[in-house]
């Protein structure tokens, strides 16, 4: 135990304790404010209370945001799994020409055609096609841009399942329609489950689409409607507010926890937005 | 947007062995099985993505007389971009912003994170981890919230703590404002990225170190780096793109006051929703394109070298 070493040890633990502040402080108002009797903008020890949350729930657009966004995200997600599943098995399995091409412009696409990059022809597009103020409208832009990236990490779940399970099938006289079924469908499961809710929870998240390209507030899915909340100001809002917050973090947390415990933390890069 | 998945094959049908069509699905259906996913993303991703050429040089407007009718002017948007005192100042903006919060601020963070939790007892681990984690997976309206409140002039936490009362972060220093902001809420990957990565540096190269006397960072320099610095530059690149493309800046300061915080994309909005100039921002956002084009090549270039 000498001098340097507990200085060092000392130090560690400085960063250490400087670093989790950094990362914990801003958001100690999500789980203060919510219950507060007087919500402010500071982080303070709440005097405790549930009366936001009934104001929250008897407001007339928080709860109504929340099927919005449901709707917006479930036709996505379902949407992205299946035909990221067909895409990525076919790309898997058979030698369709031009494949590799393929692939590397999907990859690319994945990276380079961004919400930001792309919303003003979108925002044309969708204008043109009447599909302004469309909830389906924002989920069909979504399925779009989430997926190539869909595509590529099922395709990486896809490569690792066993071929020999397909073969036996087969040489058991099963078609291809029950291979698929039968087979590939069971095995691939947590690949699909995985995507499910990586497509589930960057479509709850997005801001960005419906911002652009819903105009009335019944249909605004809660990210939207936050940012609404927020431009409107005043104190009357800030009862609202954070337990709308804390309402609408929860989903995506509750995901991440259960893929992470069920299946393990698998890293894809991008995985989140 | 979605990143890319890594490691990422470099050929992927070479290096994953030869596909194997074991169900006998047959080519005509692999095509049918792909075209619903490719019409998809030809509609949504491609189309748009080549119509910002067309619109770009038109004079497109969202009304008026060139919303019904507008004519193609040439390359009119580039050389007015190239004259356009605000056009300059966000890409100046986003410099700093990629700078300042992804460059240094994730980048650094995220590597002192992975460093440090090696040798952390587990329990520390999880906790450290799980918030960074966590900044990083709520809704992207939700942490702006939290940040405006968290800088408000008033009441905000960061001028409790502070002891003081009165100063708009978010007014007086903008910018230093998002840097902050954005390295809080990307560090998460760096951090997973540099974890990953640490493990592939032998141990026994480190004790070896640790047994000649060198120093932390001398360690770091001649023992950790050489292993990790094809991790530095992609993790580099990937994040330098999303951060320039972050739409998040005008969630907590939509470019203002008076333009000082307006990146790229936030001056995109403005110019094409609040503006009204569509095919100024179509000039714009084709440049923004060209650019992510030529990181994501660099960056697959540099995956490809690597495997």
């Amino acid at each position: 135990m000498n001098p340097a070493y507990v200085v060092r040890r000392i130090g560690f633990y400085v960063l250490i304790c400087a670093i989790t502040l950094f990362f914990a402080v801003p958001m100690l108002w999500i789980a203060s404010a919510p219950f507060d009797a007087s919500p402010g903008l500071g982080v303070r020890w709440p005097d405790w209370t549930l009366d936001n949350v009934r104001k929250t729930l008897d407001h007339p657009y928080a709860l109504h945001s929340m099927v919005n966004s449901l709707l917006i995200c479930v036709t996505t997600a379902v949407a992205v799994t299946a035909f990221a599943a067909l895409a990525s098995y076919a790309l898997s399995r058979v030698r369709i020409p031009g494949r590799d091409a393929l692939l590397y412009g999907l990859l690319l696409l994945s990276s380079v055609v961004t919400g930001t990059a792309a919303m003003v022809p979108i925002f044309v597009m969708m204008f043109q096609l009447g599909l302004i103020d469309s909830r389906f409208g924002v989920a069909l832009v979504m399925t779009g841009g989430l997926l190539p990236a869909a595509i590529f990490i099922l395709k990486d779940f896809v490569d690792a399942v066993p071929k020999s399970y397909e073969e036996s099938a087969r040489v058991f006289g099963a078609s291809t329609g029950q291979i698929l079924r039968d087979v590939v469908l069971p095995v691939a499961r947590p690949g699909l489950a995985t995507i499910l809710v990586w497509a589930f929870v960057n479509s709850w998240g997005n801001f960005l689409v419906p911002f652009l390209l819903i105009r009335s507030i019944d249909k605004q899915p809660g990210a939207v409607l936050l940012q609404t909340f927020t431009d409107e100001g005043g104190s009357a809002n800030l009862s609202v507010i954070p337990v709308f917050s804390l309402l609408f973090s929860i989903p995506v947390v509750v995901l991440y926890l259960l893929v992470n415990s069920r299946y393990g933390f698998r890293f894809h890069g991008g995985i989140k937005s | 947007m979605a990143g890319t998945s890594e490691p990422v094959p470099g050929r992927p049908a070479r290096v994953r062995g030869p596909a194997q069509d074991v169900a006998g699905l047959g080519v005509g259906r692999a095509l049918g099985f792909v075209a619903p996913a490719l019409l998809l993303i030809g509609a949504f991703l491609v189309f748009p993505a080549v119509w910002t050429i067309y619109i770009g040089i038109t004079n497109y407007r969202l009304t008026g007389v060139e919303a019904v009718s507008p004519s193609i002017i040439g390359l009119e948007n580039y050389t007015k971009a190239l004259n356009d005192a605000l056009f300059h100042n966000a890409l100046w903006l986003t410099l700093l912003f990629v700078l300042g919060s992804a460059i240094i601020g994730q980048n650094i963070l995220g590597f002192a994170l992975a460093w440090t939790m090696r040798k952390a007892r587990p329990a520390v681990r999880r906790t450290v981890e799980g918030l960074v984690l966590l900044a990083w997976i709520l809704p992207s309206t939700v942490v702006a919230y939290l940040w405006i409140a968290f800088f408000d002039r008033d009441t905000g936490t960061l001028n409790s703590i502070l002891g003081q009362q009165g100063t708009a972060w978010l007014i007086e220093y903008p910018m230093v404002c998002l840097v902050l902001f954005n390295t809080w809420r990307g560090t998460a990957f760096s951090m997973m990225l540099y974890s990953s990565a640490l493990q592939a540096v032998p141990p026994s190269q480190l004790e070896s170190a640790r047994m000649v006397g060198a120093s932390g960072w001398q360690t770091l320099r001649d023992v950790v780096f050489p292993h990790i610095r094809g991790h530095v530059l992609t993790n580099t690149l990937l994040i330098s793109l999303w951060t320039a493309n972050d739409f998040s800046p005008f969630l907590l300061t939509k470019g203002g006051p008076n333009h000082e915080s307006e990146t790229v994309p936030v001056y995109i909005y403005n110019v094409a929703l609040q503006g009204g100039e569509l095919g100024y921002s179509s000039a714009i956002s084709f440049l923004l394109l060209i650019a992510n084009l030529l990181v994501a090549l660099l960056y697959l270039r540099l995956l490809r070298r690597r495997s």
